[in-house]
């Protein structure tokens, strides 16, 4: 069986259709931005409640370099499997079935929690700036869903070129932001050095600063589902790698703008507790035009985010049902669109649950520790790859540099995360590895017994080293 | 090995599965939020005096949270709203015992699992 077969799914009347082949680099650079830049318009900022201003900075440099190593390690991986689903594919290959059941759940959630933070974010700025009493969020955010979940439903194409296109505005939004308040001048507009002080920089000390890791992640989570569209690149090879790294310099360009004007704008308690610290940046700038031009990114950015979520949660959703690690009625590729449609459809009704019950942080947190789970993985996977296939065993479209360095330094910053998320996040920590636990438990003892074999390795290889 | 064979799985099989999936989403993701037991552990040091001064906010830092719309009073509850980091050494403990519990036995049974499907697919050659 080659990978070809991989991207193969089948109709509702049983017919077997693939999913296209249409995107290119540029599309793997909006999904994996698109995805992402979400969290310089939300999110990252709350890293300034839990550990100060500096602290906020100083983890988005670490954490920067995780996901560097994430990128690095995922180029490598994922241009060698090049299959549909992104690293549950490469799980079910290099370490085993139960580890992809988890992978694919560790996305679904990542991703669906991501969605819904975006729903959240996206409902609240409208009701913010209608100033409208009584109004609330609830049908924007249900309204958001249900459109971008008929996008995805209508075509990957369309979505992706839609996501394109909005990420790129939201992105030269915050340039225009950045130099518009004169960066190389303090005192005019920026006022660094009165907001973050000595006295204030690290408010909780050191351990301010780790505990800042839990939402340092949101700077760049989602970069790594850009493997996500693997089945549906022209080449996999070589328009994976560039996208994922493209993508990854594009953001840690916009994290470090992002930081350098909001802190120089408002002070730390207020900056770690607002929804949207990019739109407060405009309107703290003084300028309507800037007001009303990040008002609309940040839109776009939730958009876009949402978009991008609601494509790769499904597509790692169809994974587990087209190998029968959930029941195949997943499976089902729509006829006319040649989408997931039914992983579509199901994951919908939860994203709007909790929606409608998660406050935005929560959200976060569930879908950052989906997220850490996945990158410990994948740091344990790239030692597991290179054991089993050395180099020159196998054709690589990318080799990353410098293993098993990334891997060690990928590992340890997601150790600290975990201690982070701790502190303050514990009973949710708590409650996600729980689940986790449990729906292994299922899978392993009963669920498995679905899955044929001999089927879950379905790339050309020679035999693994060890087995 | 012989090649195994897997049963089919019916309809209301299916459907038992993704109620089973559904049930447990929701019982211990939802559940969690709805019972309060997520979310950040914070509360506010309370203060008497409630100036920008004592409350540590310099003249731009307070001109700025003016231009937020907010006075002394009403942010006095965002300013003092504090995270109290204290490591619960046993809950941590316990946190970090179930956290390579569950990796231990995600990659022990996975590798379990890898095993038949290696020797399926090439045949136990």
């Amino acid at each position: 069986m080659t990978a070809a077969v991989d991207t193969v799914g089948t109709t509702a009347s049983g017919d077997r259709v693939s999913l296209l082949r249409v995107l290119g680099p540029a599309h793997v650079w909006a999904l994996g931005v698109g995805i992402v830049l979400v969290g310089e318009f939300t999110g990252w900022n709350f890293s300034a409640d839990k550990g100060g201003s500096l602290a906020a900075l100083i983890v988005c440099w670490v954490v920067g370099l995780l996901y560097t190593s994430v990128a690095m390690i995922d180029s490598e991986v994922t241009s060698t499997v090049a299959a549909a689903g992104g690293q549950y594919a490469q799980a079910k290959h290099i370490v085993g079935p139960l580890m992809a059941f988890n992978v694919a759940l560790f996305l679904v959630f990542a991703y669906t929690m991501l969605e819904v933070s975006d729903a959240i974010l996206l409902g609240d700025t409208i009701v913010a700036k209608a100033g409208v009493d009584g109004l609330t969020h609830n049908s924007f955010i249900a309204a958001t869903i249900v459109v971008l979940a008929w996008l995805n439903y209508r075509g990957v194409l369309m979505t992706l070129n839609v996501n394109f296109v909005i990420t790129a505005i939201a992105y030269v939004s915050i340039v225009i932001l950045f130099f518009s308040v004169s960066p190389w001048t303090q005192g005019a507009v920026l006022k660094l050095n009165e907001l973050v002080t000595p006295g204030n920089a690290l408010p909780y000390g050191w351990i301010g600063v780790i505990a800042a890791f839990q939402f340092g992640i949101w700077y760049y989570l989602g970069i790594e589902g850009t493997t996500q569209a693997a089945e549906e690149v022209r080449s996999p090879a070589r328009s994976l790698p560039y996208g994922t790294m493209a993508g990854m310099i594009t953001l840690l360009i916009a994290a470090a703008m992002t930081w350098y004007v909001c802190a120089s704008l408002m002070p730390w308690e207020y900056l770690g507790i607002t929804p949207y610290p990019l739109w407060d940046a405009g309107k703290l700038t003084g300028s309507p035009l800037l007001e009303n031009l990040l008002f609309v990114a940040t839109l776009l950015a939730a958009l876009a985010s949402a978009n991008g979520c609601i494509n790769d949660a499904a597509r790692a959703w169809f994974s587990l049902g087209r190998d029968r690690y959930l029941p195949s009625w997943f499976s089902a590729v729509h006829p006319k669109y040649r989408t997931p449609y039914r992983s579509i459809l199901f994951l919908l009704p939860i994203a709007l649950a909790f929606a409608f019950i998660a406050d935005l942080n929560q959200a976060i947190t569930f879908s950052i520790l989906s997220g850490v789970l996945q990158y410990t993985f994948m740091s344990i996977n790239i030692m597991m790859f290179r054991r089993k296939w050395p180099l020159g065993s196998i054709r690589r479209g990318y080799t990353h540099p410098f293993h098993p360095l990334p891997a060690i330094v990928l590992f340890c910053l997601c150790v600290v995360t975990y201690f982070a998320i701790f502190l303050g996040f514990g009973s949710q920590l708590i409650a996600m590895v729980a689940f986790y636990f449990l729906i292994s438990l299922w899978f392993h003892f009963y669920r498995y017994k679905f899955v044929r074999r001999g089927d879950q390795f379905s790339m050309p290889w020679p035999k693994p080293q060890g087995y | 090995m012989a090649r195994y064979t897997p049963p089919e799985q019916g309809k209301a099989g299916q459907i038992f599965d993704i109620a089973v999936v559904v049930v447990t989403i929701f019982v211990a993701l939802w559940l969690p939020l709805k019972l309060g037991l997520a979310g950040a552990a914070k509360s506010i040091d309370a203060l008497d005096a409630k100036t920008w001064e004592a409350l540590g906010q310099n003249a731009t830092m307070a001109s700025i949270w003016g231009k937020l719309g907010y006075t002394p009073e009403t942010a006095h509850d965002v300013i003092q709203n504090r995270f109290h980091y204290v490591t619960d050494w046993p809950t941590l403990i316990v946190m970090a015992i179930v956290l390579i519990a569950y990796f231990v036995f995600l990659f022990r049974a996975s590798d379990r699992e890898y095993r038949e499907v290696i020797n399926e697919k090439f045949n136990d050659k």
